[in-house]
C-alpha cells in the first residue's frame, strides 16, 4: 500500500462522518490551544518581570540585615526584623574595591498629609547616591542633595503617584509642604514615572534625606538596607565577597548576620518561581489535551467496531495486518495533526488577545509550538495505537460475518 | 490447479473438539466451473475459507498452483488472496464511501500497482462483468442488488486471479437478477476460461456449473459432472 493511497483512504474515512471527526478534532484543538496560550502567558510574564528587575539598576547588590538561608527564597530572610546594619557599615563599604556607589536606605510606611488629602506610602530615607544606584531621575526640582543630608533638611522628593494622591493630577507640588508623621517637609522635587518593579514602586514613594529619616522619623541609627553598584558587571562577585568579608569582620561574628543579594539572585529565584508557575499552567492545560486524546481513542474504537466488515473485506482482498493497522493509525494521527495545527493558530490568537486586552505581555515561542505539535503527534500515535492494533488483530472470517 | 489432500479442520472450544472437515480430498483443474453444494452446517463454509486462504487446515495439504498454503503465515496468505483469489460474497461487501471504480481498484491498492495501471485494469474488469459505463462513478448505494454484485465480480476479476470464489452470490438477489449474475459467471467461464468455484445450498444454482461437489457432515458425499447443465441465454438485468 502506497502512502498516497493511505492518505486517500484516511481522507475518505474522516470526511465520511464530518461531524464526528470535527468534534474529535475540537477536543485536540482546545487542548493544544490552551497549552500554547498558557505557556505564552507564562513566558511573557516571566520576561516582563525580568526586564523590570533589570530596570531596578544593573550591577546592583543589596545588603540586608538578617540571614538568608541557602535554598530559600530571599523573601523568607526576615528582612527588616533584624537591625544590624549601620551608617558606619555603609561608610566602610566605600573602601571595597570596584564599588561605584553606596546607598544606605531606611524605609517605613507613614501617613502623609497635605492640604487635606492624605495617603499611606513608603517613606524612603535616601542619600544622593540613591538616584544613580536605582536609576531614578527627577522630572522637576532636585533629588536629595548632599547639603540637605548634612543639615537634617526637612525636604522631600515625591514619586508621581504620591504627588497625584496629595495634590491632584497636573498640579506642580514643588515648594508645597507635606506632613509626614506630623512633621512638615518641603517638596523640592518630583520623580519621573518609572513603573513598578515587583517589590517596590518608586512612583509611590516619598524620599527624604537619610539623616532626617533616622533622626526625625525612625528614631534609630540603623539602616534597612544598603544598596551598592559595582563598576563593572564582572566585578559583582568579587565586590560581593569582599563586602561580605568586611561586614563579617566589622560585626565581629563568625557567620554573617546579614545577606548580600545580587540582581542575579533575585532573577534566579524569580525565574524559578515563574518556571514553576508556567509548568503549573501548562499541566492544567495538558489535562485537556489528554481528554482530547481520549476522545480520539473513543472515536477510533467506535470506527473499528463500525467498520469490522470493511476490515474483514480488506483482509480478504489482500490487506496485510500491518496495512490495516496503518490505516487506522493514519486516521488518528491525521485527526491530531489537524487539531494541532488549528490549536496552535487558536492559541496564538488567544495569546494576542490577552496581550491586547490585559497588561500581560505574551510570547508564543517556536519551542512551545514545536512542543505542542510533538505532543499532538504523540497523542495521535499513543491513543490511536490500541484501536489500530485491535483492527489488525481481527480474524478475517469473523470480521466478514460481523453484522 | 487446486488440490485438496486429506483436509481435516478441527475447532476446539474448551474441551470439546468439533471436526468440521474429515479428510476431504479433491482437485479442480484450471478452467473448471465447480459448485460446492451442501446444507448449512455441512462444512462447506469452512471449506470455502480454506480454499480462499482465509484459514488453514488443521491437517492435510491444500496446493494452489503447486504451492502448499497450509504452512504459510498471515502476510503470505494475504499475498496469495491478493494475487490468486477473487472473492464474491453473498452480501456484496462493497465500500459504501467509494465509487464503483474505486471499489474495483481496491485489491490493486494492496498489490501496489500504480494509478494508471489500476485504472486500466479496473475498467477492463468492469467491462468483462458487463457493468454499464455510465454508473462507474456512482456510489454502491445508488445501484440495484444485481448491479452491486457485478461490481463485486469485477473486483474479484481485477487482479486476474487463478480462482474466483463465489459464496452464495445469488443469496441476496431475486431470481431474475440472480439469473443474470449466474449468466455472468457462465460467460466468464466459457469466454475467458476462468476457474470458478461457486458455494451454494440451492441445487438450482449449482446446476449452472459444470461439476457439483456435494458436502455432507464434513465429507464429500458425491462428486459428479452436471449432465443437464442450465445455460442462461439472457444476460440482461
Amino acid at each position: 500500500m502506497k502512502l498516497r493511497d493511505l492518505l486517500l483512504e484516511t481522507n475518505s474515512a474522516l470526511t465520511a462522518n464530518k461531524a464526528r471527526s470535527g468534534l474529535t478534532i475540537l477536543g485536540i484543538v482546545i487542548g493544544i490551544a490552551s497549552v500554547i496560550a498558557m505557556v505564552s502567558i507564562g513566558a511573557g510574564t516571566q520576561s516582563t518581570i525580568e526586564s523590570n528587575i533589570e530596570g531596578l539598576g544593573s550591577n546592583l547588590l543589596t545588603v540586608l540585615p538578617g540571614v538568608q538561608q541557602a535554598g530559600r527564597a530571599f523573601v523568607s530572610a526576615g528582612r527588616g526584623s533584624a537591625q544590624t546594619l549601620t551608617n558606619d557599615d555603609a561608610e566602610a563599604l566605600k573602601e571595597v574595591s570596584g564599588v561605584a556607589a553606596i546607598s544606605p536606605e531606611v524605609s517605613r510606611r507613614y501617613q502623609i498629609t497635605a492640604t487635606g488629602n492624605n495617603t499611606n506610602s513608603t517613606v524612603m530615607g535616601a542619600v544622593p547616591a540613591y538616584a544613580a544606584v536605582h536609576n531614578v531621575a527627577v522630572a522637576s526640582g532636585t533629588f536629595i542633595t548632599e547639603q540637605s543630608q548634612r543639615s537634617l533638611g526637612r525636604v522631600a522628593v515625591l514619586g508621581p503617584t504620591v504627588a497625584e494622591d496629595l495634590f491632584g493630577e497636573g498640579v506642580d507640588p514643588l515648594g508645597k509642604t507635606i506632613r509626614i508623621n506630623r512633621i512638615n517637609f518641603k517638596v523640592i522635587g518630583m520623580l519621573q514615572t518609572k513603573g513598578g518593579s515587583g517589590f517596590s514602586n518608586p512612583d509611590d514613594m516619598v524620599f527624604v534625606p537619610l539623616s532626617s529619616m533616622q533622626k526625625l522619623l525612625a528614631g534609630s541609627d540603623y539602616v534597612s538596607s544598603i544598596a551598592m553598584t559595582s563598576e563593572q558587571k564582572d566585578l559583582m562577585a568579587s565586590v560581593q565577597a569582599e563586602a561580605s568579608a568586611l561586614l563579617t569582620m566589622r560585626h565581629r561574628v563568625a557567620t554573617p548576620d546579614f545577606s548580600i543579594i545580587s540582581q542575579a539572585d533575585i532573577l534566579g529565584t524569580l525565574s524559578q518561581v515563574m518556571t514553576a508557575f508556567t509548568v503549573f499552567l501548562a499541566s492544567i492545560a495538558g489535562i485537556s489535551l489528554v481528554v482530547g486524546g481520549i476522545g480520539i481513542m473513543n472515536m477510533m474504537l467506535t470506527a473499528v467496531t463500525e467498520r469490522t466488515r470493511e476490515i474483514g473485506l480488506r483482509m480478504a482482498l489482500g490487506a496485510k495486518r500491518r496495512e490495516v493497522a496503518a490505516q487506522f493509525l493514519a486516521e488518528s494521527i491525521a485527526l491530531t495533526f489537524i487539531g494541532g495545527a488549528v490549536g496552535i493558530g487558536l492559541g496564538w490568537v488567544i495569546a494576542r488577545l490577552v496581550s491586547q486586552l490585559g497588561s500581560i505581555a505574551t510570547r508564543v515561542s517556536p519551542e512551545s509550538v514545536a512542543l505542542a505539535f510533538g505532543v499532538a503527534a504523540a497523542i495521535g500515535i499513543v491513543f490511536g495505537y490500541y484501536p489500530a492494533r485491535r483492527a489488525a488483530k481481527l480474524n478475517p472470517i469473523e470480521a466478514l460475518r460481523h453484522e | 490447479m487446486m488440490e485438496c489432500r486429506d483436509i481435516v479442520k478441527t475447532y476446539v472450544t474448551g474441551e470439546i473438539e468439533t471436526h468440521v472437515l474429515k479428510r476431504v480430498s479433491f482437485a479442480i483443474r484450471d478452467g473448471e466451473f465447480v459448485a460446492i453444494m451442501g446444507p448449512s452446517g455441512s462444512g462447506k463454509s469452512t471449506l470455502m475459507h480454506i480454499l480462499g486462504c482465509l484459514d488453514v487446515p488443521t491437517q492435510g495439504s491444500y496446493l494452489l498452483d503447486g504451492r502448499d498454503v497450509a504452512q504459510l503465515d498471515d502476510d503470505e496468505l494475504a499475498d496469495i488472496r491478493n494475487r490468486k483469489i477473487g472473492f464474491v460474497f453473498q452480501s456484496f461487501n462493497l465500500l459504501p464511501r467509494a465509487s464503483v471504480l474505486r471499489n474495483v481498484m481496491l485489491p490493486l491498492v494492496y498489490a501496489g500497482n500504480d494509478a494508471r495501471t489500476r485504472q486500466g485494469l479496473a475498467e477492463s474488469a468492469l467491462r468483462a462483468s458487463a457493468f454499464p459505463e455510465q454508473f462507474w462513478r456512482h456510489k454502491p448505494n445508488q445501484l440495484s442488488g444485481g448491479m452491486m454484485q457485478r461490481v463485486a465480480i469485477a473486483r474479484a476479476l481485477v487482479n486476474n486471479p487463478s480462482l474466483v470464489l463465489a459464496d452464495e452470490p445469488t443469496g441476496n438477489l431475486d431470481s431474475v437478477t440472480g439469473e443474470a449474475v449466474l449468466a455472468t459467471f457462465q460467460r466468464l467461464h466459457s469466454e475467458q476460461g476462468r476457474t470458478i468455484v461457486l458455494i451454494t445450498h440451492e441445487p438450482y444454482v449449482a446446476e449452472h456449473a459444470g461439476r457439483i461437489i456435494h458436502i455432507q457432515d464434513g465429507q464429500i458425499a458425491d462428486d459428479h459432472e452436471v449432465r443437464q447443465r442450465r445455460l442462461v441465454r439472457n444476460a440482461g438485468i
